[in-house]
Formats: C-alpha cells, sequence, structure tokens
C-alpha cells in the first residue's frame, strides 16, 4: 500500500488516519499539501480524512474540493484509484462531484460525537471485502453535517446499483429511525461512485482499529484495502 | 460595480436551521410568520463596468463555488 494522506488547512484527523494505515498495512503514508499539483508517484490510495477544512466556511468542503491538489485526485479516482473520505473528507468528495448529494446539518441540529453501529451492506468491494454482507460494526462518529440528502433520482439510482455500503442501524442491524441520529435518507453512512472505488463515509472506522481502545471493528474496512491492494500489485 | 449573489434552499430541500428560526420567533412571539428558509447573500465588487461581462462573471462564481446547485438556487444581481 502506499496511501497518500492529503491534508487542508483545518482539517485535524489526518494524524489518526496516517496511524492506522501504517498499523493496518505496515507502510507508511505520504501527507500531501492541499496546495500540491500532484500525488506521489506509485499512489494506490487517496485518503482525505475528517475535521473542519477551512472552517466548514460557505459549505462543509467546499472550499477544499476547489484546492490544487483535488484536480489530481479527480483524475487519480477517474483511473480507477482507490479513494477514501472520512467526515470532511466525504463532504469534500460531494463538493468536488466525486460522489452524488450533499451532506446536510444533522436533523436534529446537534453535532453528534458518539459510537454508532452500522450494518455493512455490501462485502463485494475493494473497502468491504473485510467484512461480511449484513454483519454491525461499531465505530465513532462527530460531526454537524452528515445528514446525506440526493435528488429522488439519484437515490433511486445508488439503492438500485447497491452502492450503498454503510447505513446506520440498532445493534442488532435493524434500520429504525431512532438510531439514524442524523437523520440521513435511507440512514445512508457511505456510499462509493458508479467504478466502485471511491467511498465517502460519515463515520470514523479509523478510530476504532486498536485493541486498546476495546473496539477495533474498524479494522476490516483498512485490511481489507490492504489486501486487496497487495493482490493487485 | 457592485453585485449580490442570493443563494437559497431549493423547494423540497429539508432546511433544519430555518426550521429552529422558525420556532425561535414563534417562541418569541413574532406572531403570523408561516415558514422561514435560510439563504446566503454575497455582495461582491467587480472590477469590470459592463454589466454583461459582470454577469456572466457572477454566474461563474455561483456555479463554480458559491452555491451547490445539488441543493440551492442562486440569483445575480448587478447594483451598480
Amino acid at each position: 500500500m502506499k496511501a497518500a494522506v492529503v491534508v487542508f488547512p483545518g482539517i485535524n484527523r489526518e494524524r489518526d488516519m496516517a496511524r492506522t494505515l501504517k498499523l493496518t498495512s505496515g507502510h507508511e503514508p505520504t501527507m500531501v499539501w492541499h496546495a500540491d499539483t500532484e500525488l506521489p508517484a506509485g499512489t494506490d490510495l487517496v485518503v482525505i480524512p475528517g475535521g473542519f477544512s477551512y472552517g466548514d466556511y460557505l459549505r462543509c468542503g467546499a472550499i477544499a474540493a476547489r484546492s490544487p491538489i483535488m484536480d489530481a485526485v479527480r483524475a487519480f479516482a477517474g483511473n480507477g484509484g482507490l479513494t477514501l473520505g472520512v467526515c470532511n473528507g466525504f463532504q469534500i468528495l460531494c463538493e468536488a462531484g466525486l460522489l452524488p448529494g450533499v451532506l446536510m446539518r444533522n436533523a436534529r441540529l446537534k453535532f453528534i460525537c458518539r459510537n454508532v453501529y452500522l450494518r455493512v451492506e455490501q462485502s463485494g468491494s475493494p473497502f468491504t471485502r473485510g467484512y461480511n454482507a449484513g454483519q454491525v460494526i461499531r465505530v465513532p462518529v462527530a460531526h454537524g453535517e452528515g445528514n446525506y440528502i440526493a435528488d429522488a433520482d439519484t437515490i433511486k439510482r445508488i439503492e438500485n446499483e447497491g452502492r450503498v455500503l454503510f447505513r446506520y442501524a440498532s445493534p442488532e442491524g435493524n434500520l429504525d429511525a431512532a438510531w439514524n441520529f442524523n437523520g440521513a435518507i435511507n440512514a445512508i453512512a457511505g456510499i462509493v461512485n458508479e467504478a466502485r472505488n471511491v467511498l465517502g463515509m460519515m463515520p470514523h472506522p479509523e478510530n476504532h482499529v486498536e485493541a486498546a481502545l476495546g473496539v477495533t471493528d474498524g479494522r476490516g474496512l483498512f485490511a481489507g484495502l490492504a489486501e486487496a491492494l497487495e493482490r493487485a500489485a | 460595480m457592485k453585485a449580490r449573489v442570493t443563494v437559497t434552499l431549493k423547494t423540497g430541500i429539508l432546511d433544519p436551521q430555518g426550521k429552529a428560526i422558525e420556532g425561535a420567533l414563534r417562541s418569541l412571539g413574532v406572531a403570523g410568520v408561516s415558514s422561514v428558509r435560510q439563504g446566503k447573500v454575497f455582495d461582491i465588487e467587480i472590477e469590470s463596468s459592463d454589466p454583461a461581462k459582470a454577469e456572466a462573471l457572477l454566474k461563474q462564481a455561483a456555479d463554480r463555488l458559491l452555491a451547490n446547485t445539488v441543493i440551492e438556487n442562486y440569483k445575480v444581481e448587478v447594483v451598480g
């Protein structure tokens, strides 16, 4: 794995992400500054971490999505390169047009920082091959704008194409409005693009990979990615 | 040249902030408000003095950055 973690002013979860990538793949990722125009040669995974790029000014992720490095990310993703956006990273990928839809203010208007349960909807993607479909994982969220929405046609399309990889669910894996804490349509927590090489998700799997924290449910995503990349190499 | 771009949420898009403001107006006793939708206003100074050029530039600014046209509409006005 030769991962690049893109860093924008105001991003604050890049070190958690880099630590997780190192722990799960054995390889140190490269940090790439937003003003750069190229990804390091040989990059096989681009990660856009969470935080508050540009202080969430204008709209979450809007200004970061127009940074110089994003043209390189767009080209990389367009060539099938694996791209992961977490939290603000998901918002940035939507604003950059790499994923459809938008993340609105949470339905109950509160910033929510807690553990949630996600039902893994598909295991046949490089991002979820480390899980079984239907499996429930526990990972933290920390966001004020995670309420996913898109127009009705887009929602229909991404549902029909099986592009929802994670949904907010109860600990038993049931879909229930009480567990869809941010009000996202169809309880959507993470989606992939049409070519299935770009994933955006609001929860933070990178924060649940170490036994010392009591939960390692996020490990499957990164271990699966590392394995997929090793096989491809 | 002065100009203004107004960005508003499209109809049908849920606006939790507008709803909260609506509730706050009600609790203040400001009667007769049936709905609030929150938007954004950008006051912009333009170098050109050609209104047609100014409008084209503002549209470009709105399409590329100021509005997310998935959920928002915008209106550009050259104020003079």
